[in-house]
């Protein structure tokens, strides 16, 4: 009851945010609620094969940056009017590049999946890294789509009767996206299919042993998780208009990996938490002092040496301390 | 043939660099349990540290010990403060901790330094190049580094199967409870492996700065290929990371060097040179994921 | 409903002090890289702006101002996240101090399609110069291949005949090597891109000695250069086989960690240290005063773009319009550290390159010293293609 209360809270506020930063005339705070939307969503689709599977996939920035290229490839197709390989038209039609760059990302999670998979544990780790780190050098040699200095997107995917220029519009268009990935996942997480998943972390040979094919179970939800981080990588490409090699680079996959840790692994909510805790600090940080890093870096370690669990288990903690104050 | 030969020997110094920094992470992996992204910073720190010294010496040599006690220093520091209480948790956990170790280690060593690349010393007798072999022309202060990397790996070969010490560190990498169970002090065996690891990278950084750039960020340049010697060596076997240390810089550098030059024999220049790089530059990481594939524990797993 | 209040009075009294307004200074946003190994190139143009306001206490064209700097981590999307604030909350119309190209790609289209003026001090990518060139965007430094076609009409100058060329395996050194080509007309007997995070290049020195060339040509930005030259010089190359760079290879900073090893390399520039015009005497001395290490040239295209800030603001007295202030940066009416300046179709400078030779200085350590016009008047290959 008390959560579905702050739920609903949170969705006001968030709502209602537009408004709010126009009146504080903080205006780039819209920009960067809609950056930890969306990088909440990547990292939540890590965190359903990190924290639900248990398979540390430090390669995720390659379906990140894959999602982006999508919609920038499409784009340049689209202004330059040439199909690309000679039949597929470009398009700005966000209808159509979302839901392709979610299968485009699908498609390499499953071919990436199925050979990592055959290994587990900090070999699991490495492998994912190791293609992820091929698709990045890949990219950057990929002279039409400008190397390196990435593909920059003349204007945001078009959405009908929408004036996507507008960026109060375009950010209730990533909260509606947010918002539907969110329950999609938190019926994912509560479907038999999750209940398995997370089986398979806590005893793989049990599940086996209960006939359920592990390795086909795993495979499906890794591919699932890369559509995931499709997804937020296109819309980022369209929030950025702008992709680049440096979006599938492994740093930014530590990143995302950092943003689950910090808010909570293997929790529905963690990764929005831990996303808009990493990019919040980010910012106001580098506003403050030019030796930001530093201190950002202290706060990490002050997080992960006092709680265990994240942030939202430090949450937890207190509400359950505040509620047993009031008994 | 003498082109080759000079590959060989450059794959053979790159190798022992990544032997260096292997060794270490290997131990801290295999015995104590934890990925230490922060591995790239003692090397850092080894690198400022001596340059620093031997800058305001004149001498190099005086640089190498400061380098040393430098790394050693700060390895123990952050055994001691921040490692010691991540023994018993998730790697995951690890992993954000020692990443915001190398965000505040680059940071110190901005506000220590300045941002700009720092001038490193190159000791007076090993400058230029040497005519080792008729026609082949080669610097000697690599072939200090070959010889310093092979002594360090004979050394640790006597330490871990003629000592106590590395009686304890065999057993630690392949059953750490056992070890454990049996009432070692298992809290003073990790301090000395975190330390012994700490000093390899210090040592790998100093000797690294007269030939790379020693500047901000250097660590993580090099701590990706080191984990992936590690992988492919098999998890805290040091004979596993000198094996893929030194295979995979042969074998990087001969790629590099001749890949593009043998497809050149079969299809146009352009393509040849094309494809070749990005082969080559994606060798290390096709060659983890090969091994990965037919050996899932890599080539030397302990325990296995 | 308080909050509203409180807003509405204080815009009232804003309109009523109207000349108290004049007096607050113009903000001037700057986006830039101070963390990382790149650090030193943003920290180096930042402290040239703010030289060259603080030796006109603290005005440009004598307009006061205050010089805003964020630092965007070499991060795409911060670059664009700081730009959002620096014109939306805190309404500023001039945005200048991005250094690489990939920063750059995100965050201008942005803000020069927001009305704001971008300026910038040292990227100057490809894709924003040609067609895709906007009335809002200036770039004070360089079109990012004309710094290479200098290195490749230097080697034809010294009169080289055979070539070896490396470069990265990415768009900026390709462009590199194609810049060179297209200015050298020689022979390419070899042609190697290395690894993008490649930090030993034995493997390349002996390929070049392999070959044997005329002349060495490469392109490695930062620390890679510094660890390029390095290894030239071990491997016994350097006074055997001459090597000719473009700009970014050989700043103070490089030289100074290279050392000795860069003695005898033929380097070229828009500006060095040693110009004798009035501007950089007065730059360079100020400069020294102040910070005493060495100059880069990025420290003087910081400087230079302030200057050229300050010319148009003396004109306009302000950017409250913008068209008129445009029209004031386009004329470029000051005296640029380099010498001659002015904007090409593009609002990409159209200037002069030189070949400097790196000689042992005074106390030894390597300096560069300027020893020929190399072109004149230049500009860059893709002004044609910009419809302005």
């Amino acid at each position: 009851m008390r959560n579905r209360i702050l739920a609903l809270l949170l969705i006001c506020v968030l709502i209602a945010l537009p408004t709010i930063t126009r009146e504080l005339g903080e205006a780039s705070l819209l920009a960067l609620a809609t950056r930890i939307l969306i990088y909440g969503m990547a990292a939540a689709s890590l965190n359903f094969i990190l924290g639900y599977g248990g398979m540390v996939s430090f390669g995720h920035a390659a379906f990140f940056g894959i999602g982006a290229y999508v919609v920038g490839i499409l784009a340049t197709h689209h202004a330059s009017g040439e199909p690309l390989f000679g039949i597929i038209p470009g398009t700005d039609q966000m209808l159509v590049t979302l839901p392709l760059a979610v299968l485009v990302a699908g498609a390499f999670a499953a071919a990436i999946g199925a050979l990592s998979l055959r290994t587990g544990g900090v070999q699991f780790i490495m492998i994912t890294l190791a293609f992820a780190q091929m698709l990045f050098f890949l990219f950057v040699s990929l002279k039409a789509y400008g190397g390196e200095d990435g593909i920059i997107i003349s204007r945001t995917n078009a959405l009908p009767g929408l004036n996507m220029r507008d960026k109060a519009t375009f950010y209730y268009v990533v909260l509606a996206i947010a918002v539907l990935f969110f329950f999609g996942l938190r019926r994912l997480t509560q479907s038999s299919f999750g209940t398995v998943i997370s089986g398979i972390r806590q005893n793989e040979r049990r599940m086996a042993a209960l006939g359920i094919p592990a390795y086909r179970y795993k495979l499906y939800a890794f591919i699932l998780s890369g559509m995931g981080a499709g997804l937020a990588g296109a819309l980022m490409a369209n929030f950025l208009r702008f992709a680049s090699p440096d979006m599938m680079h492994w740093t930014k996959s530590g990143e995302l990996m950092i943003m689950v840790i910090l808010g909570g692994v293997g929790t529905l909510f963690g990764p929005f938490l831990g996303a808009g805790a990493f990019l919040i600090l980010e910012t106001f940080l580098a506003e403050w002092s030019e030796n930001w890093p530093f201190a950002l870096g202290l706060i990490l370690l002050v997080v992960v040496l006092g709680t265990r669990g994240g942030l939202q288990a430090l949450i937890d903690r207190v509400t359950a301390l505040v509620r047993g104050g009031a008994k | 043939m003498i082109l080759v030969l000079e590959q060989i020997l450059n794959g053979l110094q790159y190798g022992v660099m990544l032997f260096l920094l292997a060794a270490g992470l290997t131990l801290i992996f295999g015995i104590m349990g934890v990925i230490n992204l922060a591995h790239g910073s003692l090397y850092m720190v080894g690198a400022y540290a001596g340059t620093y010294v031997a800058a305001e010496t004149g001498s190099f040599w005086l640089g190498l010990p400061a380098a040393l006690a430098a790394a050693a220093v700060t390895g123990l520091a952050i055994e001691a403060l921040v490692i010691r209480r991540l023994y018993n948790r998730d790697h995951l956990d690890q992993v954000l901790a020692t990443f915001a170790l190398i965000l505040m280690f680059n940071q110190i060593i901005v506000m220590l330094f300045g941002r700009s690349p720092v001038f490193t010393l190159l000791p007076a007798a090993f400058d230029g190049s040497v005519e080792i072999l008729p026609g082949l022309f080669y610097p000697p202060y690599r072939l200090l580094i070959i010889g310093a990397g092979l002594l360090v790996a004979v050394g640790l070969y006597f330490l871990i199967n003629r000592t106590r010490i590395g009686m304890l560190v065999r057993a630690g990498s392949t059953n750490r409870d056992m070890v454990r169970a049996l009432g070692v002090d298992i809290r003073l065996l990790y301090t000395v492996v975190f330390g012994l690891g700490a000093l390899l990278a210090g040592l790998a950084g100093y000797m690294a700065g007269p030939i790379l750039a020693v500047q901000v960020g250097m660590g993580e340049q090099i701590l990706l290929a080191t984990f992936v010697v590690v992988v492919i060596g098999g998890v805290g076997s040091i004979r596993g990371a000198f094996v893929a240390g030194i295979a995979l810089g042969v074998i990087d550098t001969c790629l590099r060097a001749f890949l593009p030059g043998l497809l050149r024999n079969v299809m146009p220049a352009s393509e040849a040179d094309a494809l070749g790089v990005g082969i080559s530059s994606m060798g290390i990481y096709l060659l983890m994921a090969l091994v990965l594939l037919i050996r899932p524990k890599g080539l030397f797993a302990a325990g296995s | 409903m308080r909050k509203k209040l409180i807003l509405a009075a204080a815009g009232i009294a804003a309109l009523m002090s109207g000349t108290a307004m004049a007096q607050d200074p113009l903000k001037i946003g700057m986006i830039t890289t101070l963390s990382g190994p790149a650090g030193y190139l943003g920290q180096d143009i930042r402290d040239g702006m703010l030289l060259a306001i603080e030796m006109e206490g603290g005005k440009l064209g004598g307009v006061p101002v205050e010089l805003v700097v964020e630092d965007d981590g070499l991060k795409p999307g911060n670059g664009r996240q700081i730009a959002e604030k620096f014109m939306g909350d805190e309404g500023m119309k001039l945005l200048t101090g991005i250094v690489f190209s990939n920063v750059a790609g995100a965050t201008v289209p942005d803000i020069v399609n927001n009305d704001a003026i971008y300026i910038s001090p040292n990227a100057g990518p490809s894709n924003l110069a040609g067609a895709e060139c906007n009335k809002n965007y200036f770039v004070v430094s360089w079109q990012n291949d004309a710094l290479h076609e200098a290195a490749g009409a230097a080697a034809k100058k010294l009169g080289f005949k055979k070539a070896f060329v490396l470069a990265p395996n990415y768009q900026a050194g390709k462009d590199a090597i194609n810049g060179f080509k297209r200015t050298f007309g020689g022979e390419i007997i070899g042609e190697v891109y290395t690894q993008l995070d490649q930090t030993d290049f034995a493997s390349e020195m002996a390929q070049i000695r392999a070959a044997d060339p005329e002349v060495v040509f490469q392109f490695h930005p930062g620390g890679l250069g510094i660890a390029f030259l390095k290894q030239y010089a071990q491997a016994g190359l350097t006074g055997q086989i001459p090597m000719v760079l473009s700009e970014p290879s050989t700043d103070a900073v490089v030289l100074n960690a290279v050392g000795d090893g860069a003695i005898g390399i033929f380097a070229t520039a828009h500006w060095n240290r040693d110009f004798e015009n009035d501007a950089n005497l007065e730059f360079v001395q100020a400069w020294d005063k102040k910070y005493g290490r060495p100059i880069t040239y990025y420290a003087s295209q910081g400087y230079d773009t302030a200057k050229l800030i300050a010319s148009a603001l003396a004109k306009t007295g302000g950017v409250d319009d913008l068209d008129k202030f445009r029209e004031a940066v386009r004329a470029a009416d000051f005296k640029s550290v380099r010498g001659d300046f002015k904007f090409g179709k593009n609002q990409h400078p159209v200037h002069d390159w030189y070949l400097l030779d790196i000689v042992a200085g005074a106390d030894g350590k390597p300096t560069a010293v300027t020893k020929d016009k190399l072109l004149e008047d230049y500009g860059d290959a893709y002004a044609d293609q910009c419809k302005m």
